[in-house]
């Protein structure tokens, strides 16, 4: 018996050349449900989180430098006394202030300068002149720095009504605290980046062992680890990016929704992000897919070589 | 007759400036002139052999395939047809001895290599595996895709419609019958062309006339100058083949590999 079949020309042609084009892919990794959405809602959840704590950061970076700067080379001498002798006690101490070292300058804060101060408590038409209230001296260091304690007793021995304030004393332990804040919102933001690689490596292990078959397919046609990495790594990343971004935006609604902390101005920065600030948030997606493409390469290269 | 899977062709190569020569006579069906040929062998096995872990396989194999030779490979279930053809494309590494392909020692080849090395051998599982969530004409073209490259979509059909497949280019894998897959599996092995092709018992669940379809293409890729092993139990189907092209048995039997006689 004899054969009669023969191949019809395109198949040998197909078969004897190779002009092929290239043709990216990453359809070989089959759409898989729950760790598509874990990556996603991770990097979104850990995202919005990261943008609370760059406010933070950001917030307490500005307190801090407020605290330390702005006050740094001032401080204070009340003096509260009978009426009839603040006036002398005034100029005895701008007298002990003048021949000390280490001050470069001290002025009486008039009338005027003393409603500004009290206006946020007691409003604009408080008959100063009238209250007992003591005369504050803003005294200005000249940075080489002075003996508090000798200035101290000087002071309460030619002016028993004035009290030496430098500030110091709880200017000190706040502006370290603001910085110590700002440390712990940059910790923070590097936990919430660690723990975001943590579970996009385990989501990305679970892929990859879930889809052990479709590897051994790849790995029998030829298909190198790279290749296969790549098909699961452009996935997380982009789920991830994608994650990122829709938490990063919340965040920042979030942050935007504040109530307004003006009221407080003096005192409080704010918990908010101001002028170019608003930009930072938004470098958090592209870093979130940054850390899934480096967890995910690193899972994938791994469990590649244990798949055999 | 062609110099294959003799013990003496392996201890005494020719060579020239160290690069082994092989002389072959009528490798190609209608070309019976003696040439030289670079290369000792496409699949060469030095003293191989094989052990899951219980007792050995395969025994103290040597033989080699030569560049467009055409083998069936046949013996009973369990002797370990598909454990040769495993470690005729580095799935699985000898025991004892050395596997070379396209002259490289298996046991020298990286990750990298093996996958490039796969490239160039086309493999019919006997349990055809595919990526059940991507159609049959995706499937078929995954060996190009991931090598970077694609099918003109002309060919790709044409090809299906060769295997009988052409209705079912939409289909996803889970959905075929068992021929369709082993069908499906060879179009996929074939697709880029490559210089070795290894079947296991590829027609096994196909009726006569897609066997005799399936082996027509297996004798065309021969005939272009490809290495092909069958592996089957089909008596029928060595008979059609031998009567087409310079098919050669190889018989597995107590551990070992034997060339079968040419009256079978
Ligand atoms: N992964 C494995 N682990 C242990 N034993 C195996 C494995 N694969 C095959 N075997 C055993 O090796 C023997 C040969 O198997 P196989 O090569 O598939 O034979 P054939 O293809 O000739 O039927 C069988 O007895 C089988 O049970
Ligand atoms: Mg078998």
């Amino acid at each position: 018996m004899s054969l009669q079949l023969t191949l019809p020309p395109q198949i040998t042609r197909l078969l004897q050349h190779r002009i092929f084009h290239a043709s990216p892919a990453d359809s070989v990794v089959p759409p898989s449900g729950h760790t598509a959405w874990l990556t996603s809602f991770t990097a979104g959840a850990m995202t919005f989180l990261a943008v609370f704590a760059l406010a933070l950061s950001l917030a307490s970076g500005r307190l801090a430098e407020r605290w330390a700067g702005a006050l740094d080379r001032t401080a204070t001498v009340r003096i509260a006394a009978a009426s009839g002798q603040i006036d002398a006690q005034t100029k005895a101490v701008l007298a002990v202030l003048a021949t000390t070292p280490g001050i470069a300058s001290a002025r009486a804060l008039g009338d005027d300068e003393q409603r500004k101060l009290l206006e946020p408590w007691f409003g604009p038409n408080l008959p100063v002149e009238s209250l007992p209230l003591p005369r504050l001296i803003e005294v200005t260091e000249d940075g080489s720095g002075y003996d508090a304690e000798g200035l101290r007793q000087r002071l309460t021995a030619e002016a028993p009504g004035a009290v030496f304030d430098d500030h110091t004393r709880w200017r000190k332990p706040l502006a370290t605290a603001a910085s110590r804040l700002r440390l712990l919102g940059w910790l923070a933001i590097a936990l919430i980046g660690l723990t975001m690689a943590a579970m996009i490596t385990l989501a990305a292990n679970a892929s990859l062992a879930a889809n052990a078959q479709v590897i051994g397919v790849l790995r029998l046609v030829g298909a190198r680890d790279s290749y296969i990495a790549r098909a699961f790594v452009r996935r997380f990343t982009l789920r991830a990016f994608a994650g990122a971004a829709a938490g990063a935006l919340g965040g920042m609604l979030g942050v935007a929704l504040l109530p307004s902390a003006d009221a407080a101005g003096a005192f409080m920065t704010g918990l908010g992000f101001h002028g170019a600030g608003w930009l930072l948030p938004l470098v958090l997606p592209p870093l979130a897919g940054l850390v899934a493409f480096a967890a995910t390469r690193a899972a994938a290269f791994r469990k590649l070589r244990e798949l055999h | 007759m062609e110099c294959v899977a003799t013990k003496s062709a392996i201890s005494k190569p020719l060579s020239f400036r160290n690069i082994p020569l092989r002389l072959v006579i009528g490798a190609f069906p209608g070309n019976s002139r003696p040439r030289l040929e670079w290369g000792i062998a496409v699949i060469a096995f030095e003293n191989v052999a094989y052990n899951y872990g219980g007792g050995e396989l395969l025994s103290d194999i040597s033989l080699r395939l030569a560049p467009g030779s055409f083998h069936f490979l046949t013996g009973p279930s369990g002797a370990g047809k598909t454990t040769f053809l495993k470690l005729c494309y580095a799935e699985l590494l000898p025991t004892a001895g050395h596997v070379t392909i396209f002259d490289h020692d298996v046991h020298g080849l990286t990750r990298d290599d093996v996958a490039m090395t796969r490239r160039r051998i086309g493999v019919v599982h006997q349990d055809c595996q595919f990526l059940d969530h991507l159609p049959l004409s995706a499937n078929i073209a995954l060996p190009l895709m991931v090598a970077g490259r694609a099918a003109p979509q002309g060919d790709l059909s044409d090809l299906m419609g060769w295997v009988g497949l052409d209705r079912l280019a939409h289909s996803l894998p889970p959905q075929l019958s068992g021929g369709e897959r082993q069908r499906a599996a060879l179009a996929r092995a074939i697709i880029t062309g490559p210089d070795v092709i290894l079947a296991d018992e590829p027609t096994g669940n196909l009726d006569w006339d897609m066997s005799l379809r399936l082996l027509t293409l297996l004798v065309e890729l021969n005939r272009m100058g490809k290495t092909v092993v069958v592996a089957t139990h089909d008596l029928n189907l060595i008979r059609q083949a031998k009567s087409l092209t310079a098919a050669r048995v190889l018989r597995i039997a107590k551990r070992r590999i034997q060339l079968a006689g040419a009256d079978l």
